[in-house]
């Protein structure tokens, strides 16, 4: 009888209820689950959870391993959803089981066309969930609804063309009755665009092109017919801000990347921000990071909302609603994000290609710093000074946490560039002595060629306040916690603890691979686990009983 | 599926050949090297009617061609597809590229024989290196030098060691806190230890802490031959560590 009592509590919890989109807005409100990409809609990445603490954290131990049966890099974040995480095996095999043992309970085994074309690995970010239905962005371009309980497909949308480099790589977003994805493949040429879908039918809803058509406000910046396949793809997830019915997303960059005379002008919305009107996709705002990008700066990050006090340029002070931003062109920004006015900035990491910013927000070129047939060097490299892995924000420490790569560069060449359906639309190779992926288990380098590092932030003023070094890079998100925890990982291959407020380390395990996800965390029948994908295999921990 | 072929035609047709960095070469020579030479080998020529240093090809009709075939293999063939993204597949390429005029030595027409004594005598190769089981490990070890090196490559070795030391052939040395000093090749390292292999031969661990003062030596320890040896010496030695191919792999077959 005893065995049978928490087998029945777990039975009445997964047959409890539905996710619906209330609950998904108010995902703080249920810490055991997570049940959006970054927690929740705000894209913090920061837990309730509080079993895991400073003191006892030394008594983790690994809970379970699951092994993708892939030898691409493990990239998802997980679900978990009363009990139940799902997943995704790279490509796109969506993968239930038990969040407290790991027992699979089904897997959909989604085959993508063999004509996919992916820039940086066939890969998958995550999965987004509303009632009982996963959705799943696949790498060659169909946004595909799966049944949470069965595995069983329910709907599958074309998004956009494979074959013409089109993919969808990051969780969608869940918005009221619409799925919303973006569409990667700017190293292709495409036109990028974010796009809407009806939950229940597949759909489309609204469609944003991320780079105006003829006619509409902002096509002038794109020289030509440059505008046909500029890029400006989606990697992330968006955010979401109930009260303004807003979502925000992160652009990517304007193709061809590092061969820009074929596209004079800003070239909207490349590297930009933009804010969205959630139910027609309209766009309310836009702040561009990168104006005329040479270097592949995407701004492809996770928007990050908090709400805080702020002094504004007058002297007032008072609450306000920001954006947290630290962007891969090497510089930390604080948005409004009612409206898009540039609050703050400061570079967080080694930059050359600009002087600084203007009062607006707009970088200041340094004229010489730009591709060329010889190369340049140019800081940060083409990885940029951050990536697509998560940062995280904290509201109990106050301090925003960035994953950085310093002292990184590269030598960025120009080639011609030359438009081809399907091939790749770079017009570079740039060099850098950093691996851009997991090269060999091996470091051949020195700490002046690049390192990796967990740096923590006063929002408020851009001031440093620690840093964790690594002596790899890293391409892991930062998962924190109100007990005041940091989880994060890198390319050596080690899951760290750290305290939040001071950067100290607390505990560590060596996963043996690099660890290129965002950490998440969770509780079943009361107890913690934090789970985190490293090499091909997804680990569970927990303290020790 | 017959649309997307022409394509590939019509691609070819329109791209010019690529030019590379040297930069693009090292690495395309690295991932060469650590890849394509148990089939294709260190010259390129391992697959009948393949010759890659002399652009001779069976199906690839320009750059693009050569990084399709690289990503995805040929199917049917013992051409396997490779985890390469189309970069890196393009530094392949331009290594390749490289290669006919890499190969040019000051030097041809050595004996391996007489090489050999050179080797294990005037030379004393041995006291720092070692083949196939026999010498020193404080060098790298030379068994397969001529899969991974080209005749070029492995005379401005001999004659200008310092030119260029492999990330896998730093030395490094490393000062513990109780005085001692510990020297070996570095073979990894991360946030809290050094991995080496020590001048006695020992795999080794070196936790930071422990130490007081730890760096890399930037030049190589070898000394230059240039003046050591006659042209007809170092023409002998070269051919003779040109024929160290390594142990044959059993079980691989090479068609």
């Amino acid at each position: 009888m005893k065995r049978a009592i928490p087998a029945i509590a777990l039975i009445a919890c997964t047959a409890s209820a539905q996710i619906t989109f209330d609950r998904i807005v108010n995902a703080n409100k249920e810490p055991q689950n997570w049940i959006t990409y970054s927690g929740t809609p705000l894209g913090q990445r920061h837990s309730l959870l509080t079993q895991i603490t400073p003191a006892n954290v030394k008594n983790l131990e690994l809970q379970w391993i699951f092994q993708a049966q892939s030898l691409e890099k493990f990239e998802a974040t997980p679900l978990v959803v009363d009990g139940v995480l799902y997943t995704v095996q790279a490509p796109n095999d969506v993968v239930a089981m038990d969040a407290a043992t790991g027992r699979v309970f089904w897997v959909y085994n989604y085959a993508p066309s063999p004509d996919a074309r992916t820039c940086c690995g066939r890969v998958n970010r995550g999965l987004a969930i509303l009632g009982d239905t996963l959705f799943m962005g696949t790498i060659d371009g169909h946004l595909v609804a799966v049944d949470a309980k069965s595995g069983h497909p329910i709907w599958n949308t074309t998004v956009a063309k494979g074959e013409a480099g089109y993919s969808l790589m990051h969780a969608p977003l869940v918005v009221k009755d619409k799925v919303l994805v973006g569409t990667a493949g700017g190293e292709f040429g495409i036109r990028g665009f974010i796009a809407a879908y009806d939950a229940r039918t597949g759909k489309e809803a609204w469609k944003f092109y991320t780079i105006p058509g003829p006619g509409e406000p902002g096509h002038e910046t794109w020289a030509g017919d440059s505008w046909q396949h500029g890029g400006a793809s989606v990697w992330v997830t968006g955010s979401y801000d109930e009260k303004l019915n807003l979502t925000y997303w992160g652009i990517g960059n304007p193709g061809p990347d590092w061969n820009s005379d074929v596209r004079e002008g800003t070239n909207l919305y490349s590297d930009c921000v933009v804010a969205l009107d959630a139910d027609t996709g309209k766009l309310k705002w836009y702040f561009q990071f990168s104006p005329h990008d040479d270097f592949d700066y995407d701004s492809v990050q996770v928007p990050v909302l908090a709400d805080m006090e702020w002094k504004a340029r007058d002297g007032k002070t008072g609450m306000r609603r920001v954006m947290l931003w630290a962007n891969r062109n090497g510089f930390y920004y604080v948005l409004d994000r009612v409206t898009g006015e540039f609050l703050q900035g400061k570079p967080f990491a080694k930059v050359t290609w600009t002087t600084g910013l203007d009062d607006s927000g707009h970088p200041v070129r340094v004229a010489d710093a730009k591709p060329s047939r010889e190369g340049t060097l140019v800081f940060p490299g083409v990885q940029g000074a951050t990536n697509w892995f998560s940062p995280s924000y904290s509201p109990h420490t106050g301090l925003f946490y960035i994953n950085t790569w310093e002292n990184y560069s590269s030598v960025f060449n120009k080639l011609p560039a030359e438009y081809v359906e399907g091939r790749r639309y770079t017009a570079g190779t740039p060099r850098s002595p950093v691996p851009s992926l997991r090269g060999t288990q091996v470091i051949n380098r020195t700490e002046d060629e690049g390192y990796g590092a967990v740096r923590a932030f006063d929002p408020k003023t851009g001031v440093r306040k620690w840093e964790f070094k690594m002596t790899d890079v890293t391409s892991a998100g930062v998962l924190t916690t109100a007990s005041d925890l940091l989880f994060t990982g890198g390319r050596e291959g080690y899951f760290w603890a750290l305290d939040a407020r001071t950067g100290n380390e607390l505990w560590r395990a060596n996963l043996g691979g690099d660890i290129a996800s965002g950490p998440m965390t969770y509780t079943v029948n009361g107890r913690q686990y934090i789970a985190v994908a490293g090499g091909n295999s997804l680990f569970t921990f927990a303290l020790r009983q | 599926m017959r649309p997307l072929l022409l394509l590939h035609f019509i691609a070819a047709a329109a791209f010019a050949q690529h030019s590379f960095t040297p930069v693009d070469i090292a690495d395309g020579g690295r991932l060469y090297r650590a890849n394509c030479t148990i089939c294709h080998n260190a010259k390129g020529d391992g697959i009948a009617g393949i010759d890659l240093f002399h652009n001779k090809f069976r199906r690839a009709k320009d750059d693009d061609d050569i990084v399709a075939i690289i990503r995805s293999g040929i199917p049917g063939t013992a051409m396997p597809p490779n985890n390469f993204n189309d970069f890196q597949a393009l530094t392949i390429v331009g290594y390749l590229r490289s290669m006919a005029a890499a190969t040019a030595t000051t030097t041809s027409g050595g004996d391996p024989a007489r090489g050999k004594a050179i080797y294990d005598g005037k030379g004393g190769c041995a006291s720092c290196h070692r083949i196939r089981g026999a010498g020193s490990r404080s060098g790298p070890d030379l068994s397969d030098v001529g899969n991974l090196r080209l005749d070029g490559e492995i005379e401005k070795s001999i004659t200008d060691p310092d030119a260029e030391v492999l990330g896998q052939n730093r030395h490094f040395r490393a000062v513990t806190k109780e005085g001692a000093t510990i020297t070996g090749t570095l073979l990894n390292e991360d946030k809290y230890a050094v991995q080496i292999l020590d001048s006695s031969d020992r795999l080794v661990s070196l936790k930071r802490a422990s130490l007081r003062d730890a760096a890399i030596i930037e030049k190589s320890p070898m000394p230059s031959y240039k003046d050591k040896l006659t042209q007809a010496e170092l023409a002998d030695l070269v051919a003779y560590l040109v024929s160290q191919k390594g142990v044959e792999q059993k079980g691989v077959e090479l068609r």
